[in-house]
């Protein structure tokens, strides 16, 4: 099938940037939409022309590097998918496609669709660990986690930290993935000792990091690959209140 | 150099622990004073950083991702072994040290793998520490499943993303580490060069990815955890920039490389589609635990798989390997699956898949529970394909996974150039010829935060005087210079062959003759055709831009360059070995049923390869001794 492109070029940090357009033909259903993304850019090279910089690695969906804005929409149309699990099969002949990069305060564009989300980092540096050096561990099998527990904590610490929930959030809010590590760790037993100091830490940082504050719209959940719940918004928010309230 | 393989005094099961009380240590108070650099950022370099930098020492961890925790240990699915004995089913770390030599079949070290089998004990407790949501029982145990290989039930699972919660962990530890202000993070920057000052590893030449600026940096030791080299078959199941560069260019400064052509080839893989086509999605051996692989037995059945009635199935793997089935290694798994292929029974549109069908288990256990066990799997199958694997089985093909050859590394797991330690998928040590499902994660965890934190320390104990190592001298200018000519060089070929074509070129060339299955006409052939592609590389190769920021095309050239180096070391390491062991599958020896032929009497080693300056390689063989375990053929039958 034949698309035309309109992608963002940017050339650093701080020069403006633009929309290109390119024209493809020869594009396959059953190409990945990254794999669409390669073929333009062997069409550049072999032309001597500046390839367009885009963030990909694993290309199953599960370390969270890709980004992109396809048509106004993170990781594209698709519900809970990456966009390196997009398929040309879901676009149309003819068809225009609007790629930008993921949109936020605090994700500044390096080269073209490549952006800097070291901020996402901080966050989980400021308290998104459970502090315990290698070879204290007790016998695994010393704490009991009900099944359910588990289960639960999983659905949480799945997030691929890819930052869809903040492209798409209109407040640019990290909400949705602090939340994630939050509840993750709040939701086991190993993860109460420090249950008090991580959320006032996280928190502030997210602050400092130049991100928006949730007003609950929910757009976040519906992006989220790993379909991350906004359920874990409200735990977040339960253990803040309760970190102001209790002792420990 | 005489390769010492430094293994301790004692019985097999005393060595770790002789090890560890005569090692040397280095005093808290002194760590301060030395910086170790750790290049790579997954389980096996991001434990080993975020473990130096919880002891004291000062740690510079480099990786070219945008963020730690988007290392490749993050794709792997299935699990991590552990002989915890949990099931009561008779498992010992004897017997996990007797399957994984036996799967590696008997190209391990012994002293290595079990250890590896030891503290595999103890990376669960220190895993569930630190918060890894481990698939558990109604009771509130630890739950397992079964691995390829095995009769027992040692792997430990967090659904089908055990690899991203290991992780996970493991960025945690980083994360916190950062912020304490003991290590300091580099992402996006790429090492291209090493620095040997008399003779020992102490820096490194590295850019900045977004910059473009070349930099250097100094330290007393060197860890690489940079992971294995099998994107070089392009459609691999490794990610896109996936690299064997950082060890590569460690082999050209002197350190050897061993058992290069031994690639695992996984089974279970999807298969490809087309000729754009960038990666092939892998699909968890756990899979094999409730799914059964089998073709049609007629050649070009036309019938959908749901039509094609059970006694016109041939169940392959239950056929030839009754004892183990669907469970056998990855190996065999995948050969007989290239077998099944090869004589017209492939699946699929292209005939270059088989089916692992479900339809048993879901009967049995219902669809509820086999959600539960692999739902992001088929979720994940559904994405790629648009098939619902609950209704109709998968399609699946073998696909370049993993480097069991790598750094030769002694029992401490330094190289051939003191100073510089190698952890993980980029040493060569615990797997032998063939590696177990769920020894990767493992192997790369235990690395990490059990071996090289112990054993490293063994040398700083003697840097404590040293002082810092300054940047200016000769040995980091020459470096430098060097990093920056070849950047130069490959900008100036202005060709118009895209580096991905010639990348997809070579990996054809190599999946064909350096694969699954070799013969010598067909690898003297893969050298000739590896060569004239090298040429034409650096004759026509297309690298638009400049070295002045973000460039993908250039960052890839210069690693596509180092394959096309790395795709003739596996083909002459592969010629060499005139015998069948593992994933090395010479067609000269085999059995009359296809099965493979060793050659004890004149291969029972380790190739270790020193570099020559480009002509050919000088060849060292570290002899195995097998004192521990009775040397036998291997039967899965």
């Amino acid at each position: 099938m034949k698309i035309t492109l309109k992608i963002w070029r940017q050339d650093s940090p701080k020069s403006k940037g633009k929309l290109e357009t390119f024209h493809l033909d020869g594009v396959e259903d059953d190409m990945s939409f990254l794999e669409m993304l390669d073929m333009l850019n062997e069409q550049l090279a072999t032309e001597g022309k500046r390839t367009v910089e885009f963030d990909h690695d694993c290309r199953e969906g599960i370390c969270g590097q890709c980004s992109l804005v396809i048509n106004g929409q993170a990781h594209g149309h698709e519900s809970h998918y990456t966009t390196c699990q997009t398929h040309m099969r879901s676009f149309k002949d003819g068809q225009t496609i609007f790629i930008e990069p993921f949109r936020a305060k605090a994700f500044p564009v390096i080269r073209d669709l490549k952006v800097d989300r070291s901020s996402m980092d901080r966050i989980i540096q400021a308290g998104g660990y459970i502090s315990a050096f290698t070879g204290m561990a007790p016998e695994a099998n010393s704490i009991p986690i009900h099944h359910n527990i588990s289960e639960s904590a999983f659905d949480s610490a799945a997030c691929i930290g890819c930052g869809a929930c903040i492209a798409t959030c209109k407040n640019s809010s990290a909400a949705l993935f602090m939340s994630a590590k939050v509840a993750h760790l709040a939701k086991l037993p190993q993860g109460q000792v420090e249950r008090k100091e991580r959320i006032a830490w996280m928190v502030n940082a997210h602050d400092e990091e130049g991100f928006g504050s949730c007003t609950h719209t929910g757009a976040c959940a519906m992006v989220c690959p790993q379909e991350v719940e906004l359920l874990d918004i409200a735990r977040m928010n339960y253990e803040y209140n309760r970190a102001l309230c209790s002792t420990n | 150099m005489a390769l010492n393989a430094k293994i301790p005094e004692g019985p097999l099961k005393d060595k770790w622990q002789n090890f560890l009380d005569k090692t040397n240590i280095v005093n808290p108070a002194n760590r301060k004073k030395i910086d170790i650099i750790v290049v790579g950022s997954g389980l096996s370099g991001g434990g080993a950083a975020a473990t130096l930098a919880e002891l004291g020492y000062n740690v510079k961890n480099f990786y070219f991702q945008d963020s730690a925790r988007r290392a490749h240990s993050v794709a792997a699915q299935g699990g991590v072994n552990a002989a915890k004995n949990y099931k009561n089913d008779g498992d010992t770390i004897y017997r996990m040290f007797y399957d994984t030599i036996k799967g590696g079949d008997y190209r391990s070290r012994e002293a290595n793998v079990y250890r590896m089998a030891q503290l595999s004990v103890d990376l669960i407790d220190h895993m569930t520490a630190q918060g890894v949501p481990f698939g558990r029982e109604y009771s509130g145990y630890l739950s397992n499943r079964s691995f390829g290989g095995v009769l027992v039930s040692r792997t430990f699972y967090a659904r089908g993303q055990t690899g991203q919660q290991l992780l996970m962990a493991t960025y945690q530890a980083l994360m916190k580490q950062v912020k304490a202000g003991n290590l300091t993070e580099y992402r996006r920057h790429e090492v291209l060069d090493y620095v040997i000052v008399d003779g020992k590893a102490r820096g490194v030449i590295v850019r900045d990815l977004i910059t473009g600026k070349i930099e250097r940096h100094s330290a007393h030791a060197v860890v690489l955890g940079t992971g294995g080299f099998g994107k070089i078959f392009y459609l691999s199941t490794l990610a896109m920039n996936s690299n064997g560069s950082a060890t590569w260019r460690a082999h050209k400064k002197g350190a050897y490389f061993a058992n290069p052509s031994w690639t695992q080839i996984h089974p279970t893989a999807l298969p490809q589609a087309g000729e754009h086509q960038s990666k092939l999605t892998l699909m968890s051996e756990s899979l094999r635990n409730d799914g059964r692989i089998w073709v049609p037995k007629k050649k070009d059945d036309q019938r959908l798989p749901g039509d094609i009635p059970s006694e016109d199935r041939d169940y392959y793997l239950e056929r030839r390997y009754p004892a183990f089935g669907n469970l056998v290694p990855r190996d065999v798994a995948s050969r007989a699956a290239k077998e099944r292929m090869d004589a017209g029974h492939g699946v699929g549109s292209l005939k270059n898949a088989v089916y692992l069908d479900f339809k048993t288990a879901i009967g049995i256990h219902g669809k509820d529970t086999i959600k539960e066990r692999y739902g992001n799997l088929f979720t994940m199958y559904k994405k790629i394909t648009g098939i619902d694997a609950y209704k109709e089985p998968m399609k699946i093909s073998p696909a370049a996974h993993f480097s069991m050859g790598g750094l030769w590394v002694d029992y401490e797991l330094g190289t051939s150039i003191p100073g510089l330690y190698a952890v993980g998928e980029a040493n060569f040590a615990d797997h032998g010829a063939n590696r177990l499902g769920a020894n990767s994660l493992l192997q790369a965890s235990v690395d990490g935060n059990f071996v090289l934190p112990n054993t490293i320390s063994n040398y700083l104990s003697n840097e404590i005087r040293t002082g810092k190592i300054a940047t200016d001298s000769p040995e980091f200018e020459e470096a430098e210079k060097a990093v920056k000519n070849q950047l130069k060089k490959l900008l100036a070929i202005k060709g118009t062959v895209p580096v991905d074509q010639i990348h997809r070129r070579l990996g054809k060339i190599m999946f064909k003759e350096v694969a699954m299955s070799r013969n010598e006409k067909g690898m003297k052939w893969a050298i000739d055709e590896i060569k004239k592609l090298r040429k034409e590389f650096w004759e026509h190769v297309a690298i638009p831009g400049d070295d002045q920021g973000s460039n993908s095309e250039l960052e890839k050239a210069g690693r596509l360059a180092d394959y096309l180096e790395i795709a003739e070391l596996m083909t002459v390491d592969a010629l060499d070995r005139k015998e069948s062991c593992g994933a090395h599958f010479r067609e000269e020896y085999q059995t009359e049923d296809g099965e493979a032929v060793r050659d004890d009497k004149n291969y029972m080693y380790s190739a270790a390869w020193e570099w020559q300056g480009g002509k050919d390689w000088k060849l060292h063989k570290e002899h195995l001794v097998f004192n521990d375990i009775e040397v036998k053929t291997r039967s899965y039958k």
